[in-house]
């Protein structure tokens, strides 16, 4: 096989994983727009949030150390503990329910039947809270995140190619991870909304509001669940980007790039969101490979949004959106 | 007592069409012409010009354009850090190219550049809507500070790849440049502001400002009763780019002296704008220019009280400064989503009955 083709192939592979990466961030979205109509942006400082919470809370950091310290002049900064991975995955996630709840208590019970604009617009003033809230806490430095996940080059598929073509692909281990996690975290999502009693309320809301509200289902309580759920969902992509590039701000950004993947996918389908983040995860490798050096590379840090743009200008809905119906 | 409509009559369709019904108001506005124009150019110095003046005239102006598209339009953009990079570089390429015209003009020709832009950018509004336009826009942000910074052909193959505005004068006087006094750089950017704030409130009370606001209110209701959507729309991106842009050459030319693209004009500073329309109000005039100076003034007082006064690491303070904001943009969307312009308009009515108010 040619070298170039080769490249091409192991380019696309690799994008598959990126793809499920963004994908992961994506579901956070999607998962809140479907119940409570809110487009949530804060999705991506949740993440970035909750990763640094999981590191502060392995490390025994104090929260708040460099606050206290500066208003009476003390010296803390550390607990002196070392959590188990496992027990701060645990903390972080009742950390992030307790926000779950903070923000519909908050926020959103104050801003029910204001327009989705308003809601948006909230919600970026969230992540602008969230984002100093977690570097005040955490301090805002780099850290790094180990939660005992496999790191590195996959020999094994290094050697098996390398035996079928005479070249190694070059594939983390940190990204098969990332697929079986999300692939389980899908599967549990779907099994979740459709054999639990909650999962059913939690689709009922999503059809319709009022209707689920005369059936007796509790808003406020699905939406704090879901809330959790996106929370919790976070922290997973937190977990894997913290790993692959350190937890610090860069995070909320790369969380921004699960935006065109919900604008490919549509922003009610969680199945688009894997085949979105998929995409894109593709296609940028594949263009920053072909096209890149011919107009001078970091064609990453747009392609993915040039490319929803112009994909919406065909299907403003999306891929498997429900169709935009108007009337006046 | 002071605040009156009593004995404030109108005679004739241009009284009842001014931009300030009310007496008062209208010398509270010439009042603060001649404060801007006549009095603080000769007691402002450098700190105050760097810290406080310029950031707000050249922010406010940024917020009109943005609150043009956003707020009279209802089409949200996250492109304004983009725009102004457009009208930073057009402006620089100019200036570089054409030394002998007039930076005004240089200006207001970068102005014209970023509307062109923006009328590209704008195009897929016509197909895409709200959210999904919102973040299409993001595609302009993130292409255009990528474009800057990758063709050498726009910094005109600087080493550093930044670019550094040259000196200019405006009557003998120099604008841009290391040597430019402060009242100069002051005086230059209130005189666009004062320029487009007056063009924005006549286009807004106008026939393409109704347009605007039945677009945003309802654009299908407005395509209904004849209004076309592709020139109200496209128009609304012209002319908020417009201002975008001017807004951006002067950041450049006139604030920074130089710019590295990716840091001046990056997604925060289009949020940046946008957090300004909707504190000060979304579809106000006033609003922009109150938005602008809230945020504007906000770090330098945290700055002057935290680190200043009670001796915090500046880390710390800029902590601080992400969650008030962000605390306020969601107090403000709760308590009062029109903004500072809409108490400001309370106020008002409050102050016409004051103090007998039965």
């Amino acid at each position: 096989m040619p070298d170039q083709l080769l490249f091409a192939m192991e380019v696309t592979l690799n994008g598959l994983m990126a793809g499920v990466m963004y994908a992961l961030v994506a579901l956070g979205f999607v998962l809140i727009f479907k119940a409570s109509g809110i487009f949530n942006y804060a999705q991506g400082v949740m993440a970035l949030f909750a990763a640094m919470t999981l590191v502060g809370l392995q490390d025994g950091q104090v929260p708040f150390s460099h606050l206290i310290n500066a208003i009476f002049g003390t010296d803390v900064h550390h607990f002196g503990w070392h959590l188990p991975a496992f027990v701060a995955i645990i903390g972080t996630v009742l950390v992030m329910v307790a926000f779950a709840w903070a923000v519909n208590q908050l926020i959103l019970k104050h801003l029910v039947n204001q327009e989705p604009i308003i809601l948006f617009m909230a919600t970026i003033g969230l992540a602008y809270f969230l984002e100093g809230l977690g570097d005040m806490m955490w301090g805002s430095d780099i850290k790094k995140l180990d939660v005992g996940l496999p790191q590195g080059i996959n020999l094994g598929i290094d050697e098996t190619t390398f035996n079928w073509f005479g070249y190694g692909f070059f594939i983390d281990n940190l990204d098969i991870v990332a697929t079986v996690i999300a692939a389980l975290l899908v599967t549990g999502l779907v099994l979740f909304s459709q054999y639990t009693k909650q999962g059913r309320a939690l689709r009922a809301v999503a059809d319709d509001h009022q209707a689920a509200l005369s059936v007796g289902i509790s808003l406020r309580f699905i939406w704090v669940l879901v809330w959790a759920i996106a929370g919790f969902v976070a922290l997973v992509a937190g977990i894997m980007w913290g790993t692959k590039s350190g937890v610090q701000f860069s995070l909320s950004l790369i969380a921004l790039k699960a935006l065109p993947v919900l604008m490919l996918g549509g922003f009610t389908s969680i199945p688009g969101a894997i085949v979105g983040g998929l995409i894109i995860g593709v296609g940028e490798k594949l263009f920053e490979f072909l096209i890149g050096p011919l107009v001078g590379g970091a064609t990453e840090n747009w392609f993915a949004y040039v490319l929803a743009l112009v994909f919406l200008v065909f299907r403003p809905q999306g891929l498997f959106g429900e169709k935009i119906i108007e009337r006046v | 007592m002071l605040y009156r409509e009593a004995g404030d009559f109108k005679t004739s369709y241009a009284d009842d069409n001014q931009t300030f019904p009310i007496r008062f108001d209208r010398w509270r506005y010439y009042a603060v012409l001649v404060i801007a124009f006549g009095i603080v150019p000769f007691i402002i110095n450098d700190y105050w010009v760097s810290a406080v003046f310029l950031p707000f005239l050249i922010y406010a102006i940024a917020a009109i354009g943005l609150n043009i598209l956003t707020g009279y339009c209802g089409q949200v953009s996250l492109g304004t850090g983009g725009f102004m990079a457009v009208g930073a570089y057009a402006c620089y390429k100019l200036m570089t190219a054409f030394p002998d015209i007039n930076i005004f003009f240089h200006v207001i020709l970068a102005g014209g550049v970023t509307a062109g832009v923006g009328i590209l950018f704008g195009l897929p509004s016509l197909r895409i809507k709200g959210f999904y336009l919102a973040v299409a826009t993001l595609a302009a942000q993130f292409f255009l500070v990528w474009l800057f910074n990758r063709v050498p052909w726009f910094y005109n193959n600087s080493a550093s790849g930044q670019i550094s505005a040259p000196e200019r004068t405006v009557f003998g006087i120099e604008v841009t440049g290391a040597n430019t006094e402060a009242w100069a750089s002051y005086l230059f950017c209130l005189v666009f502001v004062v320029i487009l704030a007056w063009l924005a409130r006549n286009l807004t009370r106008g026939t393409v400002g109704r347009k605007w606001m039945a677009i945003r209110d309802m654009d299908i209701a407005a395509e209904i009763i004849g209004v076309n959507p592709l020139t109200a729309k496209l128009s609304a991106f012209a002319v908020s780019s417009f201002f975008i842009g001017i807004a951006g050459a002067l950041f450049f030319a006139v604030y920074l002296g130089a710019v590295e693209v990716g840091e001046v004009f990056g997604i925060n500073k289009s949020f940046l704008v946008l957090f300004m329309v909707i504190i000060g109000g979304l579809g106000s005039i006033f609003g922009s220019f109150a938005g602008a100076a809230f945020l504007v003034l906000l770090p330098v007082l945290l700055k002057n009280i935290l680190v200043g006064t009670l001796g915090w690491p500046t880390d710390l303070a800029a902590h601080l400064e992400f969650m008030i904001v962000g605390a306020l943009i969601i107090i403000f969307l709760i308590a009062e989503p029109h903004g500072l312009a809409q108490l400001w308009r309370v106020a008002k009515e409050k102050l016409r009955l004051w103090p007998f108010p039965h």
